[in-house]
């Protein structure tokens, strides 16, 4: 891919995430940071890439280094964010349930 | 190893990462209601499965035992960290883990430039994305270090300034930048002298950015962390993003954008709320400005009222209407569960109850919604700034519980200092206010606060906590 096509991706994703994050109410703006910081993670897949076929060991050795600080990111990520929520679930539900 | 799925053409995989991306976008779009949110938290893991998924099986695994420890051993630390977590502590983890994206993201761009120098090939695209995703990813994950550490109390949250401060930040982002130029042009200009195969130029901007990170972050105050938090989260997203460009990547590209647009919005919301332009917050210095003991005492001496809960108790029963108003004394004093009590038996009682929520009430964007959530409070009961500010003057009792300067009066009068201009709760137009504080201390910003000493203000000192389980004692022996 050209650099120019990468920069269209860019450019549309912000222009996505810009509508779309602005309709998020206040209320959860803390989910929305720590899901986004989640979805962050995704250098995750790089660093897979560069851990599993880095050409010398210090690439490798780095690239083992960002499996785990990526994956970190990303499990922990999502599991904080949906705690989070099920706490706005539960809530939701008893206010229903009375 | 070779790869599992090594036959899976291009075009097949770019395919999965366009689905894993529109899982992205799904996912976010979910969170836009409460009740969808968590669906599409869980969407939004798909496609991160889907996304690390495919890309295990394509790529060819030179050392498998060691990129599946990698996962392990980052899966069992992350799971162990989400699960012993304290919502208090909420802000500070966020943050640590946002610095852990944007570190991978600068590793890996370092790892890329090895492996591209290693077999002599040379792209201006791959150096200079590299670059930009080293500086941007060492900031975040030094800034995130800094602001984690502050906010869990292992660094001084105070902000801590020196002369010459700008000076010395603008110098490691001149170095850290020339390292990147370096980085780019060096090949070009004296071709004849290769790069050393482990790229100095590169280390020597991530140390540069690294110590900019540290900078940046330590002078700002506890308060501003909001912002901070917000920013770094803008910054881990645009650090995957530009690891996209230099992988060539389209899903990195896709979801760093999206989270770096997140991020952005969420720190110009909170600069806006407080009135302040982000440049205020990183090189402004609040603080700075703060007034003298003596004028506080001037302006409280002989007109603060004290009560007690027992006569709190008398108020709430003949008020009609009554507004919480939490500060990030409520999420020190864990008082939220003994808030949602007290709301939940004035409402049985027939008094309609509201949260007003100022959205930098305490350290991290939306920080008192996931507190009072978790004491079950109804997401309909909160009420954010503009919805709650007309109703005060017709509203009997207000209780602020831990918060001070999002309550100031003096936001909306005084011309100069750093709070002035800042959008406040009009907690003063309610016909009595009950504060609860543990001491008449000022705010973070260091300015006296007259609403204290307001004529309708009665001070309930204590700690949060166990102040608001007297008074819902109180209010139980007598309904």
């Amino acid at each position: 891919m050209t650099f120019v096509q990468n920069l269209t991706f860019f450019v549309l994703a912000a222009f996505v995430g810009y509508e779309i994050i602005t309709k998020i109410p206040t209320n959860l703006h803390t989910p929305l940071m720590s899901g986004a910081n989640a979805i962050s993670g995704i250098t995750l897949i790089g660093s897979v890439v560069v851990a599993g076929s880095g050409s010398t060991t210090l690439a490798t050795g780095l690239g083992f280094l960002a499996v785990v600080m990526a994956t970190v990111n990303v499990v922990g990520g999502y599991l904080v964010t949906n705690s989070m929520l099920d706490q706005f679930r539960s809530s939701d539900d008893r206010r229903r349930g009375d | 190893m070779a790869a599992i799925l090594g036959g899976l053409s291009a075009s097949a995989l770019a395919f999965v990462y366009l689905i894993a991306g529109i899982l992205f976008i799904q996912g976010l779009r979910d969170m836009t209601h409460p009740r969808t949110a968590p669906r599409g938290n869980l969407i939004s893991a798909g496609g991160m499965a889907l996304a690390v998924g495919i890309t295990v099986l394509v790529t060819d695994i030179l050392s498998p035992v060691l990129l599946f420890a990698g996962l392990l051993v980052g899966a069992a630390i992350g799971v162990w960290l989400a699960v012993t977590v304290e919502t208090t502590e909420m802000p500070q983890l966020v943050g640590l883990f946002n610095g852990f994206g944007g570190g991978a993201s600068a590793l890996v761009a370092g790892a890329e430039l090895i492996d591209m120098f290693g077999t002599g090939a040379f792209q201006v695209g791959v150096t200079s994305t590299a670059a930009l995703a080293g500086i941007i990813g060492s900031v975040t994950f030094w800034g995130s270090l800094v602001a984690a550490g502050k906010l869990h109390g292992v660094v001084d949250d105070s902000a801590v300034r020196y002369s010459g401060e700008q000076a010395v930040k603008a110098l490691f982002l001149v170095l850290s930048v020339l390292a990147g130029l370096h980085l780019i042009v060096r090949p070009n200009l004296l071709g004849a002298v290769p790069l050393a195969g482990w790229v100095p130029s590169y280390w020597v901007l991530v140390a540069a950015a690294s110590i900019l990170g540290v900078l940046l972050v330590i002078p700002i105050g506890g308060a501003d962390m909001p912002v901070v938090i917000a920013l770094l989260n803008s910054y881990s997203g645009l650090a995957a993003a530009t690891t996209g460009f230099v992988l060539d990547n389209s899903v990195l590209i896709i979801a760093g954008t999206l989270v770096g647009a997140s991020g952005l919005i969420l720190t110009v919301i909170m600069c806006e709320s407080m009135n302040r332009s982000l440049a205020n917050v990183f090189f402004g210095g609040i603080g700075e400005a703060s007034e003298s003991g003596e004028e506080m005492e001037d302006i409280y001496e002989g007109n603060i009222t004290t009560t007690s809960p027992e006569e709190v108790e008398m108020t709430l029963d003949v008020a009609d209407r009554v507004v919480i108003v939490p500060g990030y004394g409520m999420a020190v004093a864990q008082a939220q569960h003994a808030v949602a009590e007290l709301a939940e038996l004035l409402e049985k009682e027939g008094v309609d109850v509201e949260f007003g929520i100022h959205p930098v009430a305490g350290r991290m964007p939306g920080h008192m919604n996931v507190l009072l959530a978790e004491a079950d409070v109804p997401y309909e009961k909160l009420r954010d700034l503009e919805e709650i500010n007309p109703t005060f003057s017709q509203t009997d009792v207000v209780i602020v519980i831990g918060a001070n300067d999002v309550v100031n009066p003096s936001a909306n009068t005084a011309d100069s200092g750093p709070i002035a201009g800042m959008p406040v709760l009009n907690v003063g137009e309610a016909r009595t206010v009950i504060v609860n504080k543990r001491s008449l201390s000022p705010g973070f910003s260091g300015v006296p606060n007259p609403l204290f000493a307001q004529d309708n203000t009665n001070m309930l000192f204590g700690d949060g906590k166990e102040t608001m389980q007297e008074l819902v004692n109180i209010y139980k022996e007598n309904h």
